[in-house]
């Protein structure tokens, strides 16, 4: 512990992630017990307070503070240890105040959306539960730990999509995300044996120290005639980990289904923190993906496709949270391919200001839905600007973020992840990233103004049924939307401007030692070279991105606000294609054909074919107890009961063993 | 002072036999079922309470027999009545105990024929369980072996469901005929190994290649029936549907393990060089419980047949852990039948619980149950989340202390095979993904969805008393997932010891020994 002069206090440390599991645990046993405004008053004022600690955390880390410590043994076998501790850099500082702020938001926003609901304080239990989860996963110092955090928050958000049990969607779409994440944990899994197996160690520290002069040595290892070395294959095995849990294609198929849950949870889990989670992974080990080409390939082209792909898809959903959910699909794509071409603080500050945008934009989507009686059907919307002026301005000022606008949050990280793309040099995938994140810019812009037109202006499509009930939400509601406004506004230029997140020399700007970038990697020194860093902050008018999200708004802006009968006529003109990316390119039809039904027809006619016809009724019956039973009917025949018979054998016997004896001697 | 009184106490003996003394005097004396009940009740603890002090005066620092005890027992054939528990046996007579006592308390209200025999059935059972644990001569391991089968022939056969006398035949006659090639291997290791029937000498004496390949054979038969390993297993389903739910709890808790102790007690160390050889035969057989029996478990209809499949694939984690000689593994293994005992326990109380409402162990009778039993639903939620090993929960520090051990084989282990076991432990730890589907897809068809069949409206949730018996099982099992050290400790030394006899060849010896028998001879008056 070298830097014991400016540690941080273990007791604080230790209260951020455990107040909020406190809390859960008795809300969660005593729940039945307890009056709604208990229930949420401890829970909420558990998570309050662990926000405020983790700012009192952050300031003291910006001032140089940092912890690194042991708790707990949870494993041990002669040199296998695994402990449970904290790593608390500047890395984990800032996952801190998303997690705690957005949790602390959500709380405070839950005590009015749930309001009612039979299965309040079971509510709260889980999401503080979440809070806990997500907190070990940030705040762990090795590998086991984090791993403990990336299941727990697996767990939760399974019960939360699951939450209405009674509605069969969302019990589907909750095994659904269990599963599909699973198939990631179990790549996670892979990379932590191998990782034990190759260094000994679960320890970030022990580990990362090691790497470079593994990498050194050069072990390679081969996989179905695929040789590697032993470093790619880590790195591949931990990315299929992010993939599940992140929602990258393949295994994006699990995060708009995640819809289901209540939507408090998708702002919280399913936009702002759990599913950067493999963001944060990746950023976490850039000391191993720095060495492995090949691993950052595989970020860049995955984040490439899913930012591409799931923003086509985005363009033509209907259902409020659906567009949202693809949307948060490809922002996290876009995160990966920041990682992938290792502007990994640009990753880890895209996230940030995506927490807050993107929770801002699922929460107002929330008071929407709440407003128009629980129906998240773009289509039976229009004109509520109305009627819900707060929730009108707010969304708008996220719709903004995520279009990328200056001089909105969402801007300033995807700004730099664009010029990082373009400028790092990776053969077709990195021309394949720079088109895709380019192309998208111009989608996301689209499908985030369709949505927010449809909702707030077009025409008015409300059911009559609906229109009396239609009205601006609590005040509960709408804070919570005002201060993640807030943060959907500042969050850019603080993170740029403020904390200097986007140093061109990751080690002299906010992240410190907290992540590692080979210099011959470094894209943001590669900008600040070619001269685009000396630029004042205006020359975004002078860039590509920003005149694509401008078309992208102004195409919006002619098709749902002022020609609003041409998207269905162009829906009919390019019907194959809308029908394509209606059915979110066929993603769920293909696995159930290829995956799912086959796993199916596997297990059955293993039971029925093998276990129960060959091995029970073939070998069992028809073999063993068959032959028994034939012989033991031959033998009793043998059993006459007549006297000449058995005299007859006693002839022949002694007859036969006379000669025997005779021929021998 | 107070240590030594303990170890001379012969705490084994009056843990084996306790249980029958009780069910001795429940038959002679007590009558009326309350009355069974409570008897059986202040047995089974009574015996839980006699057998503590091995664990809380267990000494981790040996892997030597500890609590030993030795009489004569026929002297004409050297058959002794020895006992001693080691690191690894030591948790199962723990287990068994407290076990029992969980199956008695589930048992108060469901058996409500033949409440004594019921219990006595379960008590005598108990002996024959700890006893398998204890024994440390083969005559009298062979005989706790086979006791066991007539109680529990009886427990499945008379309290049993519907085809209960086709699932008892079959159960019976599969151990039967596995043990049988048992009893010839331990004769004949009485024979070679200068007429004694001490596991401890049968450890020492150095078998040659051959007849530890044809003894490994033996063993692997009594052992594989009783783990259940492919293709052996189909009596386990049948038998865990047909028995009532302690039947089952006891069969996945306790009599799956005695396969796979026997692995660890004959096999291994008796016959290092056969169960090296035999490595990717058990491999491949381990990798066929995990992926081919998880599949299978998804399709079942039946609850109690899919946790019996889950029972056979968690089983394969065992088996492959056993047989990759690293300490890790090892650990794992042992520490994964520990789990599994709880885990699988309580998810065969959980389908108990439900089958005493409804009758039907059909996931297609049930649906939605949650909303009318919230705490039962938690519950099984808990179970479920074990049994897909959960980082938390004891089922995940066994995978995953397998999983590294396979991962990173003893070098014994990977030279008898022709693919690195690294490739083995990723195709292992596929179960990550099927274990979900086959349990969580279970539990969403039974426990949650919207209340539709007038059936499930009428259920009640748990009482008192069923909570009571599920405490001590969640506590368990977040204990051991969360602080699983004290237990793991338990283990460490004796598992390490027993590496190190897996590894180390006895051929040298055994040649040594068949250069010096003509000499022998000779010198022989």
């Amino acid at each position: 512990m070298q830097e014991s002069a400016m540690m941080l206090n273990t007791t604080e440390l230790l209260a951020i992630p455990l107040l909020p599991l406190l809390a859960a645990i008795i809300v969660g046993i005593f729940g039945w017990a307890l009056k709604e405004k208990l229930s949420h008053c401890i829970t909420s004022g558990s998570v309050i307070l662990a926000a405020l600690l983790s700012v009192h955390v952050f300031v003291q880390v910006l001032g140089g503070a940092s912890f690194y410590g042991n708790f707990w043994t949870w494993m041990v076998s002669d040199q296998f240890i695994v402990p449970v501790g904290m790593m608390i850099d500047r890395l984990t500082a800032i996952m801190m105040i998303v997690v705690t702020i957005v949790s602390a938001c959500v709380h405070i926003y839950t005590i009015g959306y749930m309001h009612g609901d039979p299965g309040y304080s079971r509510f709260f239990s889980y999401i503080s539960g979440f809070t806990f989860s997500m907190l070990v996963l940030v705040m762990g110092n090795n590998f086991f730990t984090l791993f403990f955090g990336w299941e727990a928050v697996g767990l939760v958000s399974y019960l939360l999509i699951g939450f209405w049990f009674k509605r069969e969607s969302a019990i589907f779409a909750s095994l659904k995300a269990f599963v599909v994440n699973r198939v990631g944990d179990f790549g996670f899994l892979i990379g932590v044996l191998a990782i034990w197996y190759y260094f000994g160690s679960f320890d970030y520290r022990t580990v990362f120290d090691m790497v470079p002069a593994f990498v050194e040595k050069g072990m390679t290892l081969s996989f179905m005639g695929w040789q590697m070395t032993a470093i790619t294959f880590i790195c591949l095995s931990l990315f299929v980990g992010a993939m599940g849990k992140s929602g990258q294609v393949p295994l994006h198929v699990w995060l708009p289904d995640s819809m289901e849950g209540p939507t408090p949870i998708s702002a919280l889990i399913h936009a702002a923190t759990m599913v950067t989670a493999g963001v944060f992974m990746v950023a976490r080990c850039s000391p191993m993906f720095e060495y492995s080409d090949t691993a950052l390939a595989a970020v860049t082209l995955v984040g490439a496709i899913t930012a591409w792909m799931c923003a086509t898809i985005g363009l033509v959903q209907n259902d409020i949270k659906r567009v949202i959910a693809y949307s948060t699909c490809s922002q996290l794509g876009y995160m990966f391919v920041a990682c992938g071409v290792s502007a990994y603080s640009i990753g880890i500050f895209h996230l940030m200001t995506h927490a807050f945008f993107k929770s801002l934009l699922f929460l107002a989507a929330g008071s929407v839905i709440h407003a128009v009686m629980a129906d998240q059907d773009l289509r039976r919307m229009g004109q509520l600007r109305k009627y819900m002026p707060v929730t009108y301005i707010t969304m708008l000022i996220g719709a903004l973020a995520l279009s990328g606008v200056p001089p909105f949050a969402g801007f300033w990280s995807k700004d730099l992840i664009i010029e990082a793309t373009m400028v790092r040099d990776m053969g077709w995938v990195g021309n394949f990233a720079s088109f895709a994140v380019l192309s998208a810019v111009f989608m996301t812009a689209f499908y985030t103004f369709r949505m927010f037109f449809l909702t707030f202006h077009n025409s008015d499509r409300v059911p009559a049924t609906t229109k009396p009930h239609v009205h601006e939400s609590p005040r509960v509601i709408t804070i919570p939307l005002m201060i993640l406004a807030f943060g959907a506004l500042a969050a850019g230029a603080w993170g740029a401007l403020g904390l200097d997140m986007a140093n061109p020399d990751v080690a002299a700007g906010y992240f410190g030692h907290a992540l590692f970038v080979l210099d011959a990697h470094n894209p943001l020194m590669m900008i600040a070279e070619e001269g685009g860093g000396d630029e004042a902050w205006y020359h975004f008018i002078f860039t590509m991105p920003f005149w694509l999200a401008m078309g992208g708004i102004g195409l919006a802006y002619a098709m749902y606000f002022k020609e609003t009968a041409m998207p269905a006529k162009l829906a009919e003109v390019a019907k194959p294609l809308h029908a394509f990316l209606l059915n979110k390119w066929y993603w769920d039809e293909l696995f159930e054909r290829t995956l799912m039904l086959p796993a199916q027809w596997m297990g059955n006619t293993l039971w029925q074919k093998m276990d129960l016809a060959v091995i029970d009724k073939g070998l069992i019956h028809g073999g063993i107890v068959n032959s028994i039973r034939v012989g033991a009917a031959r033998m009793r025949q043998l059993q006459t009961g007549m006297v000449y018979h058995y005299a007859f054998a006693m002839v022949i016997g002694v007859f036969g063993l006379l000669s025997y004896l005779l021929l021998k001697a | 002072m107070e240590l030594n009184n303990i170890m001379n106490f012969p705490i084994l003996s009056l843990s084996i036999f306790l249980p029958t003394l009780g069910a001795l005097v429940i038959w002679l004396f007590v009558r009326g079922d309350r009355a069974v009940r409570w008897a059986s009740l202040a047995v089974s603890i009574a015996t839980f309470l006699v057998t503590l002090p091995l664990a809380l005066s267990f000494d981790t620092s040996t892997a030597h027999m500890q609590f030993e005890e030795f009489a004569p027992w026929i002297p004409t054939f050297n058959v002794n009545y020895q006992l001693g528990v080691d690191g690894i046996s030591m948790p199962f007579v723990l287990l068994t105990s407290l076990l029992t006592i969980i199956c008695i308390v589930s048992a108060w209200e469901c058996i409500q024929s033949r409440v004594k025999e019921y219990m006595i059935a379960f008590l005598v059972l108990e002996t024959t369980l700890i006893g398998v644990f204890c024994a440390l001569d083969a005559i009298l391991f062979y005989f706790f072996w086979e006791a066991m089968l007539i109680p529990m022939y009886l427990i499945i056969g008379v309290w049993g469901g519907k085809n209960r006398v086709y699932a008892t035949l079959k159960f019976f006659l599969y151990t039967l005929a596995g043990s049988v090639l048992m009893l010839v291997a331990v004769l004949v290791m009485y024979f070679k190994a200068g007429h004694t029937f001490s596991v401890l000498a049968f450890m020492d004496y150095p078998f040659d290649f051959t007849w530890q390949f044809w003894l490994w054979i033996a063993f692997f038969v009594a052992f594989a029936v009783k783990v259940p390993m492919w293709p052996v297993h189909t009596w386990l389903p049948d038998a865990h549907t047909e028995a009532p739910t302690a039947g089952s709890v006891i069969l996945a808790g306790i009599l799956l393990k005695m396969g796979a102790y026997g692995f660890l007690r004959f096999s291994l160390p008796i016959l290092p060089d056969a169960s090296q050889y035999f490595v990717p035969f058990m491999v491949a057989l381990s990798m066929i419980a995990i992926i081919y029996i998880s599949l299978v478990a998804m399709m079942q209809r039946d609850m109690k047949r899919l946790i019996a499949y889950s029972s056979i694939a968690h089983m394969g984690f065992v088996t492959l852990g056993t047989f990759m000689f690293s300490t890790l593994a090892l650990e794992g293994a042992v520490f994964g039948m520990i789990s599994h005992g709880f885990v699988a326990g309580a998810l065969f109380l959980c389908v108990g619980v439900m089958y005493d409402r409804l009758h039907t162990r059909e996931i297609g009778d049930y649906g939605g149950v949650a909303n009318v039993m919230p705490i039962f639903a938690a519950v099984m939620m808990l179970f479920c989340m074990a049994n897909v090993a959960l980082p938390g929960a004891s089922a995940f520090v066994a995978e995953a202390l397998v999983l590294l051990g396979t991962f990173n084989a003893h070098p014994a282990a990977q030279a008898a095979m022709s693919v690195s076991t690294k490739w083995v432990a990723i195709g292992a730890a596929t179960s990550v993904i099927l274990s979900a589907c086959y349990t969580l897809w279970m539990y969403k068809r039974v426990i949650l969805g919207d209340l539709v069949k007038d059936s499930v409206k009428s259920m009640q949730d748990m009482t008192v008393r069923e909570i009571s018996y599920f405490v001590p099982l969640i506590l368990l099992v977040l204990w051991l997932g969360f602080y699983p050290v004290p237990v793991l400790n338990v283990i460490h030394e004796s598992v390490t010891h027993l590496v190190a006899q897996a590894t180390t060849t006895k051929l040298v010896a055994a040649h040594a020994l068949a250069q010096a028998a003509p000499i022998l001879d000779a010198v022989r008056p």
